[in-house]
C-alpha cells in the first residue's frame, strides 16, 4: 500500500476566513497531523497561484492526498477536484473542509473559531487518507430539449436551439403560442406594435423543421436526470382535427354559445369553439370542453355543420406523448395580480377602473374596441389616472417591485394622450426607468404634458364633494412633494397591477423537482452568477417565471438558457456522479427497498444465479444515499462516503485536541 | 437664515423610545391619504415620519398630539411601519424629556391617573359605587370571571348604565363573577399612547400584582382599550390572565345557547366598529352576531365599516382633549348614521359612547338618534 502523503491548504478567503480564524495557526497545527507532509495557507486558494501551490506540491513533493480548508464545498469542491486532476491525481483523492460558512461566517469568538477550524481540518485529514480513486464516466447527452411555455421567452429559447439544428419540443398550455406578449398593444420604449414583432417569431416557431410544437398541451410527468429526461406530455383534445382545420373561423361564427375571451382579459366574448386571436399559431380551432353544450349535455353540433373542412371530431381524446430530452427549459411566464383585494381602489366595483392588460386590449387595434379607448358607457375618457405599485412594493401583497410597471405606465400615458387626447395624471412613488431608452422615454412623456404626482394612491371613490367631481372617479392621494392631499377627478383609472408567479407554479415545480423562492418565483442556482440555471442539473428557467422582467431582458435570458443547453449538447456528454452506490451482493437479499425509495430509478432487483440481488445502474445513480440508509442489511455503500470514511471523520471530530 | 440640518440626537431619542420602525418608511404618502384627519384638516403623517427620520420633528407643534391611533394607516402601510409606535415615541420624548409642551387637558388627565388611578380625578374608593345597590360580589380566589368595567363606565354618570347592564346580564345568567378591589387603577392603555410611559408601567405593575395575587384567570372588559392592553401589553410585564371583550363573551354564550334574547327591539340599529376591537384586534363578527340575535332589530352598516371603519376620535388620549367643531369624526359618523335612517348607534367602547353622545347632543339630534352600548341592548332584550 502506498504511503499517504497529504497536503493541507488553508485559505484566507481574503478576510472572510482570516478575519476570524487564525489561518497561520491552523496551518501550523495541520502540519503536525499524521500523514501530512506539507501545510500551507494562502489568501485565495481558488485563484491561479493558489491552485498552482497544490499542483506543484503534487509534482515536486509527491503529495497524493489533498485537503483544502476554505469555503463551502458547494462553492469550490469542483474547482479543487479539477486542480487535483490537473496535477495528475484522481480528483476523488481530495477532501474539502468548510471553515467559512460553517466556521468564520457564523462565529464571533476568534479563539473558539480557530479551534473549531483545527477540528474540521483534523477530521478532513483523517478522512482523506481513506479516499479511493474513483472513475469519472461520461454518458451521452440526448441532443434534444423540452421547452415549457410558448410565450416570448419559450419561443426565443426554442428558436435559438432549433437554429442550431437541434430538436426542440415546445409545449404550450393555451390553444396558441404567444403568451402575454401577444396581448400587448405597443411595447416600451420604442412603441413598436407587439404583434408586429412577435408574429414573425410565432410563424418561425410554427414552421421550424427542428421545433415540434405541442400547443393546448401540458407536461404531466418528468423523470430521469440531466442528459436523459423522460417526459409525458398530455396533448389535450381540441375536438378538432389539426390536419384538416384551415383556421377559417366559420365554426366560431356559428357557435351559439359565447363565453368571456381570456385573451381579451374578459372584455370580449369568444365562441365555445374558438381561435384565440387572428394570428394564432397553430391556426386551428379548439372546442372548450367545459362550456361545450354538446360535450356536456349532448345537444348542438352547430360547428360541425358549419365546418367546410369536416374537421370537427367529437370522438377525439387526450393523447399522451412520451419524449426523451437531455435538458428542460421552463418559460411559463407570469399571472397578473388581481387588484379586487384592495378594496380602496374599487376594482370590480367601479366601472372604468382597469388593470394594465385590460387597457392593452382597449388600445389594440385588433381588440374589443378596435383601438379606441372607451369607457364602459362608450364615451371616450377626457382624463385618465395611472396608479403605480398596485400589489407591488407592498408588504400586504408582494414585497418585490414588478420592474415593468413604471415603464408601462408611461406607455399608457402616451397612448391615452395620443388616442383619446386625454389629460393624464400619473401617481407614482418612484420612477424606475433603468433600461436602454427608458429615461429618455420618461423625458418624452414629461414633454407630452403628463401630470406626475408623487404619492401612493389612498383610494378611488365616486363620492363627489365638489361640482367638478360629479360623475367622475376621484383619485385621492397625498401629493408628497406639495405636502397636501390632492383629489383628482378623472374618467378612467388604470391600475399598474403587479406581476406575480403563475397560480400553478407550485404544481409545475413539483413535476420538475425545482424549487421556488420565498416570493413564489422559481429559484435560480445563483442570483448573480447563474441566473438561468436551477439547482437541479439540466433544468433551466428564463423570463418572468423566474422574476418580473421586461421583453429585452426576457429575450436575453431565453438566449442565455438556450446557450447553456447548446453547450451541453455541443459537449455531447454528461459527466456522471462518481460517488455512486455499490451493492455487496454477498449480503444483499433482494428485499427491494432500495428500488422502492430511489428517486432516480437506479436500483433494480434482478436474479443472479437464481438469487435475487439489487443491481444499481451507475448511469442513473446520483449518490444521494437514500438506498444505503434504507438497506436493512447494510449491503449498500456509497462510494466516497463509506462507513469507514464517515466514522473516521466523526472520531476525529470528537477527539480531544 | 435658518438652515435645515439633520439632528441625530433627536432621531436617537425617538428610536430609543420605541420608534425603531420609522427607518423603514419610504415616504409613499399612503398614510396621509388614509388618515381620517385629512377629511377635516391637513395632517401630514408621512412628513412627520420623515421629520422623525432626520430628527427635525417640531416637538412644540400640536401635530404631536393629533394622532388618534386608529391604525388605519398601519393596516395599509406597504413597508409595515408601526406608525402608532413612532407617534407614541415622539410623545414620549416630549412627556418625559420636556422638550415641548403637553396640552393642558392631557396633562390634567395624566396627573389624575398618576395620582388617583383614574383620568377623571375621582376618589379611588368610589370606583365600585356604580354597583353599590345591585350587590355585585367582590372577586375572590376561585371566582370564575373578573368583570372590569373601565374607568369611564365606573365613574361617568352617563355611562354607569353600561356597567349596570353587564352586571344585570351576568346576574340573570347566574355567571360566577366579581369586581376587583378599589386598589385597581386605570388600565393605562391611552395614557401610554399619550407618551406617559412611566405612568403606564406603574399602573400595569399595580394591576398585574393585584390580578395575579387575587388569582384572576379570566377578565371580561367593556372597553376595547382595556382589552387591547391586557391582551397585548400586560403579558410581557407579567400578566397571567386571559381577557375577553364583553361582545366576545356574550357572542359565545349566544352561540352555546346559554343566552337567549327574547324581547323585541324594533329599531334600526347601526353598528360602529371601535378601532381597538376592529383594526387593532380583528374582532368584527361577534358584535354583529349579538345584534343579529336580537329579535326585531334591523342591523345597518356604515358605508365604511369593518376594516374601513371611521374612528370616533377618542383614541390616543384624545378622549381627554378638545376637538374643535368641524373637525369631529363623531359628528361625521352621526351624519352617516342619520343618512342611513338609523334610530340607534350601537357602540362597544366607552370612548365611542362618549363621543357619539356628545355629537348627537351638539348636533341637536337627541330626539331622533340614540347611542347605546351593545350590553345595554342585550340587557333590554333579555
Amino acid at each position: 500500500m502506498e504511503e499517504i502523503k497529504t497536503g493541507v491548504y488553508i485559505c484566507h478567503c481574503g478576510l472572510n476566513i482570516a478575519g476570524v480564524v487564525d489561518v497561520e495557526e491552523v496551518a501550523k497545527y495541520a502540519g503536525k497531523l499524521p500523514g501530512v507532509i506539507v501545510s500551507r495557507e494562502y489568501r485565495y486558494m481558488c485563484s491561479d497561484p493558489g491552485q498552482d501551490l497544490i499542483k506543484n506540491d503534487i509534482k515536486e513533493l509527491g503529495v497524493n492526498r489533498v485537503v483544502v480548508a476554505a469555503c463551502s464545498p458547494r462553492m469550490h469542491e469542483p474547482t479543487f477536484r479539477k486542480t487535483v486532476e490537473d496535477g495528475g491525481l484522481n480528483p476523488y483523492l481530495y477532501e474539502h473542509a468548510n471553515i467559512r460558512e460553517h466556521c468564520s461566517w457564523v462565529h464571533d469568538d476568534k479563539e473558539l473559531a480557530t479551534n473549531k477550524a483545527k477540528d474540521l481540518v483534523r477530521a478532513a485529514v483523517r478522512r482523506v487518507c481513506r479516499h479511493e480513486p474513483l472513475v469519472v464516466r461520461e454518458v451521452p447527452f440526448n441532443p434534444s430539449v423540452l421547452v415549457i411555455g410558448g410565450g416570448i421567452a419559450g419561443m426565443q429559447a426554442a428558436l435559438d436551439i432549433a437554429n442550431g439544428h437541434k430538436k426542440v419540443y415546445l409545449v404550450e398550455r393555451e390553444a396558441s403560442i404567444g403568451g402575454h406578449m401577444a396581448q400587448l398593444d405597443r411595447t416600451f420604449p420604442t412603441l413598436d406594435c407587439s404583434e408586429c414583432i412577435l408574429t414573425p417569431k410565432m410563424s418561425d416557431v410554427g414552421h421550424h423543421p427542428f421545433i415540434e410544437l405541442h400547443a393546448y398541451s401540458e407536461v404531466e410527468e418528468v423523470s430521469g436526470s440531466i442528459g436523459s429526461f423522460k417526459v409525458k406530455i398530455r396533448k389535450k383534445a381540441r375536438y378538432v382535427d389539426e390536419s384538416k382545420c384551415v383556421g377559417c373561423g366559420d365554426c366560431e361564427e356559428k357557435c351559439p354559445w359565447k363565453v368571456p375571451n381570456e385573451f381579451e382579459v374578459g372584455m370580449a366574448k369568444r365562441g365555445v369553439i374558438y381561435i384565440p386571436f387572428a394570428q394564432a399559431i397553430p391556426n386551428v380551432a379548439t372546442i372548450d370542453k367545459e362550456h361545450c353544450v354538446y360535450l356536456q349535455k349532448g345537444k348542438c353540433r352547430a360547428c360541425e355543420k358549419a365546418c367546410g373542412a369536416n374537421a370537427i371530431d367529437f370522438e377525439q381524446e387526450d393523447e399522451i406523448i412520451e419524449v426523451e430530452v437531455g435538458a428542460i427549459i421552463v418559460a411559463t411566464g407570469y399571472d397578473q395580480f388581481d387588484p379586487s383585494v384592495i378594496g380602496q381602489y374599487g376594482y370590480g366595483r367601479h366601472d372604468n377602473v382597469l388593470t394594465g392588460l385590460e387597457f392593452e386590449r382597449l388600445t389594440c387595434a385588433a381588440g374589443p374596441t378596435e383601438g379606441k379607448i372607451l369607457m364602459k358607457d362608450g364615451r371616450e375618457p377626457q382624463s385618465v389616472a395611472l396608479v403605480h405599485c398596485v400589489g407591488s412594493r407592498d408588504q400586504n401583497y408582494h414585497e418585490y417591485c414588478s420592474r415593468v410597471c413604471c415603464m408601462y405606465a408611461l406607455k399608457y400615458a402616451h397612448l391615452a394622450k395620443e388616442i383619446a387626447k386625454a389629460d393624464v395624471y400619473q401617481f407614482y412613488i418612484d420612477m424606475r426607468c433603468f433600461g436602454e431608452g427608458y429615461e429618455e422615454f420618461y423625458n418624452r412623456l414629461s414633454e407630452e404634458g403628463v401630470n406626475f404626482i408623487r404619492g401612493k394612491v389612498a383610494r378611488i371613490t365616486d363620492e363627489a364633494i365638489t361640482d367638478e367631481e360629479q360623475g367622475k372617479l376621484v383619485v385621492v392621494s397625498e401629493d408628497t412633494l406639495l405636502g397636501k392631499i390632492i383629489r383628482v377627478p378623472v374618467d378612467m383609472v388604470i391600475l399598474c397591477s403587479a406581476l406575480e408567479p403563475r397560480s400553478d407554479a407550485e404544481n409545475v415545480g413539483k413535476i420538475l423537482s425545482i424549487n421556488r423562492r420565498a416570493d413564489g418565483f422559481f429559484l435560480e442556482r445563483h442570483v448573480k452568477l447563474d441566473p438561468v440555471a436551477t439547482p437541479t442539473d439540466g433544468i433551466f428557467i428564463c423570463g418572468c417565471c423566474e422574476a418580473p422582467r421586461d421583453i429585452p431582458d426576457t429575450v436575453a435570458q431565453a438566449g442565455a438558457a438556450a446557450g447553456k443547453v447548446l453547450s451541453l449538447m455541443s459537449k455531447g456528454t454528461v459527466t456522471l456522479e462518481a460517488a455512486t452506490a455499490t451493492v455487496d451482493e454477498s449480503i444483499c437479499h433482494g428485499c427491494g427497498r432500495c428500488e422502492e425509495i430511489c428517486p432516480f430509478s437506479a436500483p433494480k432487483i434482478v436474479s443472479k444465479d437464481g438469487v435475487l440481488v439489487s443491481n444499481i445502474n451507475e448511469a442513473l445513480c446520483k449518490g444521494c444515499g437514500s438506498c444505503a440508509v434504507v438497506c436493512p442489511t447494510g449491503a449498500i455503500a456509497i462510494k466516497h462516503f463509506t462507513q469507514d470514511e464517515i466514522l473516521a471523520q466523526v472520531e476525529a471530530l470528537t477527539e480531544v485536541r | 437664515m435658518e438652515v435645515l440640518t439633520p439632528y441625530k440626537e433627536a432621531t436617537d431619542v425617538i428610536l430609543e423610545a420605541g420608534g425603531e420602525h420609522l427607518k423603514l418608511c419610504y415616504q409613499c404618502g399612503l398614510c396621509t391619504g388614509t388618515c381620517p384627519w385629512n377629511l377635516v384638516r391637513s395632517f401630514l403623517v408621512r412628513r412627520i415620519m420623515h421629520e422623525a427620520q432626520l430628527g427635525v420633528v417640531d416637538f412644540g407643534s400640536e401635530d404631536v398630539w393629533t394622532c388618534v391611533t386608529c391604525r388605519a394607516c398601519v393596516d395599509r402601510c406597504p413597508r409595515g411601519v408601526e406608525i402608532i409606535d413612532v407617534m407614541r415615541a415622539i410623545r414620549r420624548a416630549v412627556a418625559s424629556l420636556g422638550i415641548g409642551a403637553v396640552p393642558d387637558a392631557l396633562r390634567i388627565s395624566a396627573k389624575n391617573i398618576a395620582g388617583v388611578g383614574n383620568p377623571l380625578g375621582e376618589p379611588p374608593e368610589k370606583r365600585n359605587d356604580w354597583a353599590k345597590d345591585i350587590k355585585v360580589k367582590d372577586f375572590a380566589k376561585g371566582t370564575e370571571i373578573l368583570y372590569f368595567p373601565c374607568c369611564i363606565p365606573s365613574y361617568d354618570p352617563g355611562l354607569k348604565g353600561v356597567a349596570r347592564s353587564v352586571a344585570a346580564i351576568l346576574d340573570k345568567l347566574k355567571i360566577d363573577y366579581g369586581l376587583i378591589g378599589t386598589e385597581v387603577k386605570c388600565c393605562g392603555e391611552a395614557i401610554r399612547k399619550a407618551g406617559y410611559e412611566e405612568t403606564f408601567q406603574s399602573l400595569a405593575q399595580n394591576n398585574i400584582n393585584l390580578f395575579n395575587g387575587s388569582g384572576v384567570k379570566t377578565v371580561v372588559v367593556s372597553s376595547p382599550h382595556c382589552y387591547h392592553t391586557f391582551k397585548t401589553e400586560y403579558p410581557e410585564l407579567g400578566g397571567q390572565f386571559d381577557v375577553m371583550h364583553i361582545t366576545q363573551y356574550l357572542a359565545s354564550l349566544i352561540d352555546k345557547g346559554k343566552l337567549k334574547l327574547t324581547k323585541e327591539i324594533n329599531k334600526k340599529v347601526i353598528y360602529s366598529d371601535p378601532c381597538y376591537l376592529g383594526r387593532h384586534n380583528e374582532i368584527y363578527d361577534e358584535p354583529r352576531a349579538i345584534l343579529k340575535a336580537i329579535p326585531g332589530l334591523e342591523l345597518l352598516e356604515f358605508p365604511d365599516a369593518r376594516e374601513n371603519g371611521l374612528c370616533c376620535g377618542g383614541g390616543g388620549g384624545r378622549i381627554w382633549m378638545d376637538t374643535p367643531k368641524g373637525e369631529r369624526f363623531s359628528d361625521m359618523r352621526v351624519e352617516q348614521a342619520a343618512a342611513k335612517g338609523a334610530d340607534i348607534i350601537a357602540v362597544a367602547c366607552p370612548y365611542c359612547a362618549l363621543n357619539y353622545t356628545d355629537s348627537v347632543l351638539s348636533m341637536g339630534k337627541e330626539e331622533t338618534m340614540q347611542v347605546k352600548d351593545i350590553a345595554e341592548l342585550v340587557a333590554e332584550a333579555m
